[in-house]
């Protein structure tokens, strides 16, 4: 038998057009359907060479080909490997598999070997021979490419010790870099579809009062129930409805959906699956932006082979129920995440938000009755159905349950994707799991939820991270971006940045969002220029309030949420440009002078010429002066001089 | 009907059941102003000049898309709306040329009626204006998207009425446009019904023939039947000094609305052209000249009858015009049947 996903014998008459109910259970516990052990041998043996056993004496290699570690390099890693393993005739002793994203894209290529759990990262071709004569040869450490620890200094083995691995609790991402996403059996041996198999032994109400009961709320951004949006979809009439799976994923710094989709297709397929079954659709859309190309290589791979053995198409497992899928690629607006334009998008039109109510689950795609959720919204199904809702309703806060993955990226040291439960606190994250600030530089602040969340200071680092507390402080979930700054970042700069993107962004629809953020990011570009004057906080604000109050789509009514934390955590920056025209962070260019401190010049010259623009003057063994009137703050100077003697402020 | 009872503005109102809240409105005289909406169009709720507020619904919902309930309690004129409808008016007008002096629309122009009633002044944000190449690349319609407020009014118009779809929303943020696809118009499929201009509720659309002939209120609106076919269709010629300068619907008309075609619409420049025919011709030796409709009649009439003598009826053939009412059709083809005694009879607007 060389895959889980064969026939063990003829007895066995499942295909998608003659389906068995038993077929997911079958593939691992049996034959079920006959007695016959060298059958169940079969079966067992192929198993083990899927999981690896400790005691099997074999080793497995998981070389991580997400998007990050393979723009790192590292196909050319797997290549090597496979070479080197025929060279050194270990080829049948080590198991090569090509995962999908571990989540510590900035060690990457990512290297791990099983079933010990070393973690070796930032691996080249180059290095692959020793790997293979030590670590997996005469099983030695390969010690220079164990991961440090950036803080202590310390080399750590096992994949599991990393700090950054260490309070994650990895349910979403559980299957992300340990199995092969292009191969069905491996998200079989590993429990998968038996959430779906549970689901079609209850009613499709019992689902949706299952999923209710975990708790489970929209990972997508809003964060609204999952259980009780599908009742609603449930509820409205028709016999024509749709699930719609969102993975438009537009947030600058959010990748977590796009890691789901490329090391998990599956978990994705089987908790759609769940849902058409709970609402009674027959087909399903995942809307994927064409910038994940990978994505949509690895669903369509895992759409193939799920139609192929009748997990997908007409009667699925003999259940009597039809699921059909699509993938849609979208086209690379942020605006199409929003649901009412993603699906206008998927008709062909414009991708434009309409007016809500009616909602997607009384006339969504193609009018009809739709369910529309976020991929990691999609991925939990599974485990909740397959563990229990009390299981999931166990984890988290009161009224945040379950896991959330957060993408840490801006200056924390770790770099990547972390899932925690609900409710640990952003210090947690960013120091425990993120490794604190980079060059040891002080924490300022942290803008979480993406273009549409806020920016909190130090003094909320305690505080829990889930849906409630972080709209009580101005901020939000979001899609769990987390950009880290440290305290040589501008906040005025940083509100600029973010409405510069949703300004692009607008999709034009409504005034108050496309002609406001507009005004909005010119008075923000001023003030960052030093032009910024007195009633420029005032008009800021009221054009704030009535963006929100007025806007069509969620786009516009958040839009002002990182001027707004900005003003409230921040001000005295805001005030520092306007009055002092000064960058208390020394960020904003146009606000910075260059001078030379004359005590400390000893007057070598080295200043005056790299100056690009010649306006550095002085005699030699004498103190250098800058012609501040010329200077373009470039900054070479600071650069240049030995001797600290050039302040920027 | 059946009705529901709401609170607007304090007060206990009644209105339609299934009305919208900007109905439920105008049903009681309560005036809302709206940009983008229109009645015989969708609502695509964009302009958010019409919100309100709503007990017990978030933000400020705009009325135009909001259905009204039974025992809704809804604010129309509170100092929040107010300030956020100001908001909105003074986005627009800082996107806004304001050569309001020699725009075509001055005096009937929504935005400034609204900006004056709202006390919105000049320049109330100071920054970027679009900067749109002016497309008079036809010979009907002149588009300035620098004054479009981005109401998608033309757009609806073009697909719902006309079925045509030529224009559409094109880019994003505050490079949003109102375009044809990739061509000017002159060069798209547009067949240049007008719908968009009807709709306009600013100067970002104009007919081009009427543009420095007339100021609203200078001229004169005269209903009357267009003549170019058998439809019937009734529009406003619009008239000033005497003169025809163009044409605009009348929503009163019966059987069109506000609805015309090209010909209708921007057909009636012939009225005053020097060239124009105005008495029946006669060639003699060669050239013609004037003449009498008695004269003209005899001649057709004798020259008709000789030939019927000679080479009998059906050597006559008669071939009546789309310009024609239905009447006039009729009595052409009796005619031709009862008084030359042919069948040979025929349209140009035959399919
Ligand atoms: C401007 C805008 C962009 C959005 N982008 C996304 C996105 O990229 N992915 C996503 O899942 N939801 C996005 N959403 C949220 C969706 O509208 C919708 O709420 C979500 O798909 C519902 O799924 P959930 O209930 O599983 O969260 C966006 C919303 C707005 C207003
Ligand atoms: S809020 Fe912005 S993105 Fe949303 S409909 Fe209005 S213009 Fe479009
Ligand atoms: S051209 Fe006129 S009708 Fe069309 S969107 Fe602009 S303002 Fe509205």
């Amino acid at each position: 038998m060389n895959s889980l996903m064969e026939v063990c014998c003829d007895k066995c008459t499942h295909t998608p057009t003659t389906p068995c109910d038993k077929y997911i259970a079958c593939r691992t516990e049996g034959p079920l359907c006959h007695d016959d052990a060298s059958c169940k041998e079969k079966v067992q043996t192929r198993l083990k060479q899927v999981v690896i056993a400790p005691e099997s004496g074999l080793k497995q290699v998981l070389i991580c080909a997400g998007s990050g570690c393979i723009s790192s390099g590292s196909r050319k890693v797997d290549a090597a490997l496979e070479a080197e393993l025929a060279k050194q005739g270990l080829a049948d002793k080590v198991k090569i598999t090509v995962t999908g994203c571990h989540g510590f894209c900035e060690q990457g290529p990512i290297f791990i070997v099983e079933p010990e759990g070393t973690f070796y990262c930032r691996v080249q071709p180059e290095d692959v021979p020793e790997l293979v004569e030590k670590a997996l040869g005469k099983g030695e450490l390969v010690d220079r490419l164990l991961y440090k620890e950036p803080i202590t200094g310390e080399k750590v083995r096992h994949y599991q010790d990393i700090p950054f691995y260490k309070k994650q609790q990895r349910n979403v991402l559980r299957n992300c870099g340990h199995i092969d996403p292009e191969n069905m059996e491996e998200y079989i041996a590993r429990d998968g579809y038996k959430g779906f198999v549970k689901a079609l032994t209850m009613s499709p109400l019992e689902v949706i009062e299952d999923v209710k009961k975990s708790g489970l709320r929209g990972r997508g951004g809003a964060g609204f129930s999952t259980g009780q949006k599908w009742e609603f979809a449930s509820k409205s009439p028709g016999d024509e409805k749709y699930v719609v799976c969102n993975a438009d994923e537009g947030d600058p710094g959010a990748f977590m959906d796009r890691s789901v989709l490329e090391g998990d297709p599956h978990a994705v397929i089987e908790g759609m699956l769940v849902a058409g079954y709970a609402i009674g659709a027959n087909n399903g859309v995942i809307y994927v932006r064409a910038e994940y190309p990978l994505a949509i290589k690895r669903l369509k791979v895992a759409i193939d082979q799920a139609s192929a053995c009748g997990v997908l198409g007409d009667n699925v497992l003999n259940s009597g129920f039809d699921f059909h899928l699509k993938i849609k690629a979208g086209a690379g607006a942020f605006v199409c995440g929003e649901e009412t334009a993603l699906m206008a998008s998927v008709e062909g039109k414009r991708g434009m938000p309409r007016v809500r109510p009616p909602f997607p689950a009384v006339k969504g795609l193609w009018d009809k009755p739709t369910n529309i959720n976020n991929v990691e919204t999609y991925a939990n199904v599974p485990a909740i159905l397959r563990r229990g809702s009390e299981w999931y309703a166990g984890l988290g806060t009161e009224r945040s349950k379950g896991t959330k993955v957060f993408a840490l990226t801006g200056k924390v040291n770790n770099t990547g994707l972390a899932e925690v439960p609900m409710g640990v606190t952003l210090r947690e994250i960013i120091f425990d799991i993120g490794g604190g600030i980079q060059n040891g530089k002080e924490f300022k602040a942290v803008q979480i939820g993406g273009p549409s969340g806020g920016c909190l200071p130090k003094e909320m680092l305690d505080l829990p991270v889930d849906y409630d507390s972080l709209i009580k402080v101005g901020a939000m979930v979001g899609s769990g971006g987390l950009v880290t700054m440290d305290e040589t970042t501008c906040m005025v700069d940083i509100a600029r940045f973010f409405l510069n993107f949703t300004q692009k962004e607008s999709c034009g629809k409504c005034t108050p969002c496309r002609e406001g953020t507009k005004r909005m990011l010119e008075i923000l570009t001023r003030i960052t220029k030093g032009q910024g004057k007195a009633g420029d906080i005032e008009t800021l604000e009221r054009l704030a309030k009535n963006i929100q109050a007025t806007s069509l789509c969620g786009l516009g009514q958040t839009a002002p949420n990182p001027i707004l934390t900005t003003l409230k955590y921040f001000r005295h920056e805001y005030e520092a440009h306007i009055n002092e025209k000064r960058c208390p962070a020394g960020a904003c260019s146009a606000l910075l002078t260059y001078r030379i401190d004359s005590e400390k010049c000893v007057g070598c010259g080295a200043c005056a010429k790299a100056c690009p623009v010649n306006c550095i003057s002085g005699e030699l063994k004498k103190p250098y002066r800058i012609d501040a009137s010329q200077c373009i703050k470039c900054g070479t100077c600071m650069d240049k001089c030995k001797f600290g003697a050039v302040i920027k402020g | 009907m059946e009705f529901i009872t709401l609170n607007i503005d304090g007060k206990e109102v009644q209105a339609p059941k299934g009305a919208t809240v900007l109905e439920a409105c105008r049903y009681n005289d309560i005036i809302i102003p709206t940009l983008c909406h229109d009645p015989e169009l969708s609502s695509p709720g964009g302009c958010r000049l019409c919100v309100v507020e709503i007990e017990g619904m978030r933000n400020l919902p705009p009325s135009c898309v909001t259905t009204a309930g039974q025992g809704m309690v809804v604010r129309t004129n509170t100092a929040t709306v107010r300030e956020a409808r100001k908001t909105v008016l003074e986005l627009m007008v800082a996107n806004h040329p304001l050569d309001c002096m020699v725009c075509q629309k001055m005096g009937d122009c929504s935005l400034a009626a609204y900006a004056y009633e709202y006390e919105v002044a000049n320049q109330p944000f100071e920054g970027e204006k679009a900067q749109h190449p002016i497309d008079d690349s036809n010979h009907f319609i002149v588009r300035d998207m620098n004054k479009c407020i981005l109401c998608g009014k033309c757009v609806r118009a073009c697909e719902e009425i006309q079925g045509r779809s030529v224009i559409d929303f094109a880019y994003r943020g505050f490079n949003t446009e109102v375009s044809p696809a990739l061509l000017p118009l002159g060069e798209s499929d547009c067949v240049f019904c007008g719908s968009c201009v009807a709709v306009c509720p600013v100067g970002a659309l104009t007919e081009k023939n009427m543009i420095g002939k007339g100021r609203p209120w200078e001229i004169r609106k005269v209903k009357t039947t267009c003549n170019f076919c058998g439809v019937g269709c009734n529009y406003d010629l619009n008239v000033k000094d005497g003169k025809v300068i163009g044409v605009t619907g009348n929503e009163t008309s019966v059987v069109n609305g506000r609805h015309l075609c090209i010909k209708g619409r921007f057909g009636t420049d012939f009225i005053h052209s020097d060239r124009r025919i105005t008495t029946p011709l006669i060639k003699r030796d060669g050239v013609f000249v004037e003449a009498t409709w008695d004269e003209a009649l005899n001649l057709v009439a004798e020259k008709l009858t000789a030939i019927k003598e000679k080479y009998g009826p059906d050597s006559i053939a008669g071939l009546s015009s789309a310009r024609c009412t239905n009447e006039e059709n009729y009595l052409m083809q009796k005619f031709m049947r009862a008084v030359i005694g042919t069948n040979n009879v025929d349209h140009c607007a035959r399919t």
